[in-house]
């Protein structure tokens, strides 16, 4: 590869002072120093979440079934949303490498045009992530459940779909008769975590009772991953025994027997530091993909102003350009060794 | 006061019309791999199952795509590649020694770890 800095000085020249021994200037230098620091820093904390992994052996979920959602679609689509913020974060690099190509033929268009392609991109990958923390937040439908021996279990298949809800037992605002169609799963959700069901009656937030009008589940697997006094980890339970271990859980009257999703206090899908791992990485990651496209716009607007045409060199932009290429790469290790082993 | 020691390497750095049509289509190429590897690496992650007797070889081919979509986006894309070698090994070197040694040492001492765990009980 040959670029105008592989001419070849002699080395007297090359180390003898007053010029750079890299043909390079120190920006571009300390730049690259800064990200060698940085990747140093994530190299860490990739490392130790891989310690942590390695002490939990076989305890830790899986990537696929841990986040296999998609926007607006819902469950069963394994990694695709991952993947795509993966796509976004890479051709987002491609535009701005050809933001720093346009800079190096002194097109100011160019450079706009792609520069705003990267700043974009980068404003829909952080985007995707926030909806990736809540939907992981939030949890799943069934949730993990404790069963009656003590075993914890999670659960897969198909979550039935809540009609309504009908007041039978009139509470503070709600009448006797009335239907209630609205925010149906999050008072669902609720209502279990606090044992406020039973045979199939929930009582809301008012106090009123209500008859829960719900498809059934189907196709309910538990895949026990916890020991319990009958079943052991990695048993999985299916058919009718399954669906009815399930219903048992939800209309117990019982708190705490179901966790849904993940947060500091407890976690859904494994081990608690799974999530603080979660949060920790990828939050981390995602600050730098903010802070990139805040750097981009401030360069943006000085390469508006024609700041850099009248310097003679867009070399500003091909530093930040390095900033984000090395943000892209981060994201292909944290989606390697998070998602994908 | 005019600074007269600053020298503008990047002034340097310049190409012409021809050489961007060039670059260009070096980019779109690169672009076009590190798309396909990506590809093949949901898709192997959606199918492939944990627990399956393939489940090794298709980690370990997990970690060489991702090593190799790092080489792509560094050389090409950070312009390593076009930078002299001495930078290069600068930057290069001193990380991956460092790296190579932490990752070993504690996959080595976190297996170790979560066997004493099971053995005595945690802490």
């Amino acid at each position: 590869m040959a670029g105008h800095a592989t001419e070849q000085i002699d080395t007297k020249t090359l180390w003898g002072g007053k010029i750079s021994p890299f043909s390079t200037s120190y920006g571009k230098l300390m730049m690259w120093f800064f990200l060698v620091s940085d990747a140093l820093t994530f190299g860490g904390l990739l490392v130790s979440y891989g310690f942590t992994r390695f002490t939990a052996e076989d305890a830790w979920p899986i990537g696929e079934e841990t986040f296999n959602s998609l926007p607006f679609l819902g469950h069963g689509y394994p990694l695709i949303y991952v993947a795509l913020m993966t796509f976004i974060l890479i051709v987002s690099s491609v535009t701005m490498v050809l933001a720093v190509e346009a800079g190096h033929r002194m097109d100011k268009k160019g450079v706009i045009k792609w520069m705003v392609a990267t700043i974009i991109g980068g404003f829909f990958f952080v985007g995707s992530q926030a909806w990736e923390w809540s939907h992981f937040i939030h949890g799943s439908e069934f949730g993990k459940v404790e069963l009656a021996d003590g075993s914890q279990a999670i659960v897969k298949g198909h979550f039935g779909e809540i009609q309504s809800f009908e007041v039978l037992e009139a509470g503070h605002h709600l009448k006797k008769g009335a239907i209630i169609k609205e925010d149906l799963m999050h008072q669902y959700q609720h209502a279990v975590e606090k044992g406020h069901i039973e045979n199939n009656i929930i009582t809301l937030h008012d106090g009123s009772k209500a008859k829960i009008n719900k498809a059934e589940n189907e196709h309910v697997e538990l895949h026990i991953k916890k020991d319990g006094g009958k079943y052991k980890k990695g048993a999985v339970i299916k058919g009718e025994n399954a669906s009815k271990m399930y219903d048992e859980v939800i209309n117990s009257g019982d708190a705490k027997r179901v966790i849904y999703g993940a947060n500091l206090r407890e976690n859904e899908y494994g081990p608690q530091q799974y999530a603080q791992f979660f949060f920790f990485i990828t939050g981390f990651h995602g600050f730098h993909v903010f802070s990139g496209v805040v750097i981009n716009i401030i360069i943006l607007i000085g390469v508006l102003r024609g700041l850099y045409h009248r310097r003679g060199h867009y070399e500003m932009v091909e530093k930040t350009g390095l900033y984000w290429h090395f943000v892209d790469l981060v994201w292909v290790f944290v989606f390697t060794f998070f998602y994908l082993v | 006061m005019e600074r007269d020691d600053i020298i503008e390497y990047s002034l340097d750095g310049h190409h012409s019309e021809e050489q961007g049509v060039q670059i260009r289509k070096k980019i779109w190429k690169v672009t076009a791999i590190l798309t396909a590897i990506t590809i093949v690496e949901v898709v192997l992650g959606a199918m492939i199952k944990q627990h399956s007797s393939a489940w090794h070889l298709v980690k370990w081919s997990f970690i060489i795509m991702t090593l190799v979509k790092a080489a792509y986006i560094v050389l090409v894309f950070m312009h390593l590649g076009d930078e002299k070698k001495s930078l290069r090994y600068v930057i290069l070197v001193p990380y991956f020694i460092f790296i190579c040694y932490l990752i070993f040492i504690l996959l080595t001492e976190g297996t170790a770890v979560g066997a004493a765990w099971d053995k005595y009980g945690v802490y």
